[in-house]
């Protein structure tokens, strides 16, 4: 964050991060709080998305959809809705649990930019669950919104109401995904739609055309709207403009949420700069890392100077997703690392598709096995032959099988892991055991 | 009788009148039935079955789906330690074996004293406070064995009441004032939004030189 401070890079959405009281309206206002909403009030609407598409802003959610586009692309009704996604559960993705907790009055103010651009009935903001300190937060912010005079009837005076509810989630990573969590805010259990029909510009929450967009894409739309989308623009590269959170962890000195530009960062950048990850351990080298969530295929020390770009990611076989590099340094068993996150994906799998409810569980059950030294080999061709039914040939993007892209996203970190460690899967048949128990195991 | 106490019942209220769907509150009611109880009672999935207008078995099936909701009794206090990728990378698995150890049962389990559930969770979204533990949903930090035992310390002790509430009290901030616009208002300030783009659409169209009248 301060290197980005040095260069000139704009703080965009983590202004303020440094402040302990940074989540009251009071610091809010004074940051300049709001005045990207009076802005846009005395704009055409048409005109506010027209700003955003300049940005070329990219959903921070995950699947980096211009959210322009997406505006753009909402079937025309009279009542219209709007779902901001702060459902974070991505394993190793926390930055928007860090923004809802230390920002939340950036993520109201770009709800209502957003809901007045695609002049939205209502705006739902959907917390996760597990968040009991963030609803606390948010709720509070909404309520010293309100009392402002930002939400509810004829804002700032403009004639423009709208009313935004915070939601709370109840523990479930498959309602992050848009859909699913549509079925959630509708009381329902959290079970995807399929598309086509169900996507949610066409038939959304209620039946109703619904745009869902990520917290941190909402929390963009005041500085964009303030600076105008050129300057947010010349920020990044390509289609990759602005700034993006990315959520560091695993073995390295200092992990946490740094906000860096696009595309002029590097994943070497973010995990070695002295401002920002400050590298590993005495001694340690990267064995691995998960470069955008652990859907994502890994990357290896090879790939280090790839930058931190979409299409660039995109273009080397993984993706930069939901923001979050997992570091695995030497000390990693990688059977164990992808045993880990094929269990979660069997634990939250919805049960609703075939391969994904299934295939989760084998495949859990086999690195299971192997990790506990009672693998044999013919279990690596086993698990590609599994994976190469959820995913058929285990492309990048995959092929889909199912309603979500949750089952399809199985097969990244164990293709990963035989592709670039199958000597240690054998080592771990032959040995009986794991090789790199005793130490420290991670 | 109401199940809700007379102020949770007027909350309820005010939850149903958020949606334009009833049954979008069942997740809120759910967690404010917890707060009463610490759990979902039976005779409070009824209540919000007939709030929202759907059966008792609809209610249950649908909290039953989610993770937060218990349709059975759980401890006072809910410890939930992550093993996912980032955690599991810090110790995590350890941590939760020296937790198990110190409350007497498994991941899953409840103590007799009915005091702790203990629970395996997947990631927390506090991947930098790795190995992340929460207590009733709030973090706490307890990274290494020495500071889970303070923590089971405090917890027995009450010295972090003001910061943890029991099981079930998720949001302690409530909603002022409800919903602030009627849907008519908001349907005929649409409908003339919509009504001005229009014409502005249109006064665009004149404006621009006739190409032939291909558009
Ligand atoms: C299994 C699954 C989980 C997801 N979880 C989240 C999440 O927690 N938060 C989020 O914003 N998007 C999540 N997404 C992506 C959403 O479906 C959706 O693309 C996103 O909320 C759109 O917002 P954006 O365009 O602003 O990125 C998930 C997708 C899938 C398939
Ligand atoms: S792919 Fe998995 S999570 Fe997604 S709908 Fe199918 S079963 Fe559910
Ligand atoms: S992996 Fe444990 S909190 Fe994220």
């Amino acid at each position: 964050m301060d290197a980005s401070e040095a260069s000139g890079v704009p703080r965009i959405v983590t202004a303020g991060f440094d402040d302990p009281e940074s989540y009251t309206i009071e610091r809010y206002l004074a940051r300049g709080g709001y005045q990207g909403l009076r802005k846009a009030l005395g704009m055409d609407p048409e005109a506010v998305v027209a700003e955003v598409d300049r940005a070329s802003l990219l959903g921070r959610g995950g699947a980096g959809f211009p959210a322009g586009r997406k505006w753009s692309m909402l079937r025309p009704d009279p009542v219209t809705y709007l779902v901001v996604n702060g459902d974070e559960s991505e394993p190793a993705t926390f930055k928007d649990h860090a923004l809802i907790e230390r920002n939340p009055h950036q993520i109201i103010e770009g709800t209502l930019i957003a809901s007045y651009a695609v002049q939205a009935s209502q705006a739902f903001i959907y917390v996760r669950g597990e968040f009991a300190l963030g609803l606390e937060r948010m709720q509070t912010a909404l309520n010293e919104a309100y009392a402002y005079g930002a939400v509810g009837r004829d804002i700032f005076g403009s004639g423009f109401s709208i009313d935004i509810v915070v939601h709370p989630g109840a523990g479930a990573y498959i309602c992050g995904e848009e859909t699913a969590l549509l079925e959630s805010l509708e009381g329902k259990r959290g079970f995807p739609r399929i598309k086509p029909p169900y996507f949610p510009a066409a038939i959304g929450l209620y039946g109703q055309p619904t745009v869902v967009n990520n917290v941190e894409t909402m929390a963009n739309l005041p500085w964009i709207v303030l600076h105008g989308g050129a300057a947010f623009a010349s920020l990044g590269a390509g289609r990759s403009t602005g700034t993006r959170m990315f959520a560091l962890s695993g073995h390295v000195r200092r992990p946490g949420v740094y906000e860096v530009e696009m595309v002029k960062t590097t994943f070497r950048d973010l995990i070695f700069s002295e401002q920002l990850g400050q590298g590993l351990r005495e001694g340690r080298t990267v064995k691995a890392f998960v470069p955008g969530g652990v859907s994502a295929p890994w990357f290896g020390p090879e790939q280090l100077d790839l930058p931190l770009g979409q299409d660039e990611v995109g273009a080397a076989g993984s993706m930069l997703g939901s923001g979050s590099v997992v570091v695995m340094d030497s000390s990693t068993c990688a059977v164990r690392a992808a045993w880990r996150i094929t269990k979660f994906f069997f634990r939250e799998s919805c049960g609703q598709c075939t391969p994904c409810r299934e295939g989760s569980g084998w495949l859990e059950r086999i690195l299971y096995r192997i990790e506990h030294g009672r693998g044999r080999e013919e279990d690596l061709e086993q698990l590609l032959d599994i994976c190469d039914n959820i995913a058929p040939g285990l492309t990048w993007p995959p092929q889909m099988t199912t309603i979500c892209v949750l089952g399809p996203s199985i097969p990244s970190s164990i293709h990963s892991a035989i592709s670039m460690f199958r000597d240690e899967f054998l080592l771990h048949v032959k040995e009986g055991a794991c090789p790199m128990s005793g130490g420290s195991h991670g | 009788m109401s199940y809700f106490t007379p102020d949770r019942r007027a909350q309820a209220e005010e939850l149903l009148s958020l949606y334009p769907k009833a049954r979008s509150a069942l997740v809120p009611l759910c967690h404010l039935a917890q707060e009463q109880d610490g759990w979902l009672r039976p005779e409070a999935m009824e209540e919000i079955a007939g709030l929202v207008g759907v059966t008792p078995a609809e209610v249950r099936g649908t909290a039953t789906f989610y993770d937060m909701l218990h349709t059975e009794p759980v401890g006072t206090y809910l410890i939930a330690i992550c093993t996912n990728i980032a955690c599991l990378l810090d110790g995590a698995q350890e941590l939760l074996e020296h937790a198990e150890e110190l409350l007497g049962v498994r991941a899953g389990g409840t103590t007799e004293d009915g005091r702790f559930s203990l629970e395996e969770a997947e990631c927390l979204a506090d991947c930098d406070h790795a190995p992340c533990v929460q207590v009733n949903h709030r973090f706490v930090r307890a990274q290494t064995p020495e500071a889970f035992d303070q923590l089971v310390d405090d917890l027995v002790a009450g010295r972090v009441q003001e910061t943890i509430p029991p099981h079930g009290t998720l949001c302690r901030v409530r909603r002022d004032g409800g919903l602030r616009v009627d849907r008519q208002q908001i349907a005929a300030e649409r409908a003339a939004a919509r009504a001005a783009k229009a014409s502005r659409a249109a006064a665009a169209d004149e404006a621009k030189p006739s190409s032939g009248g291909s558009s």
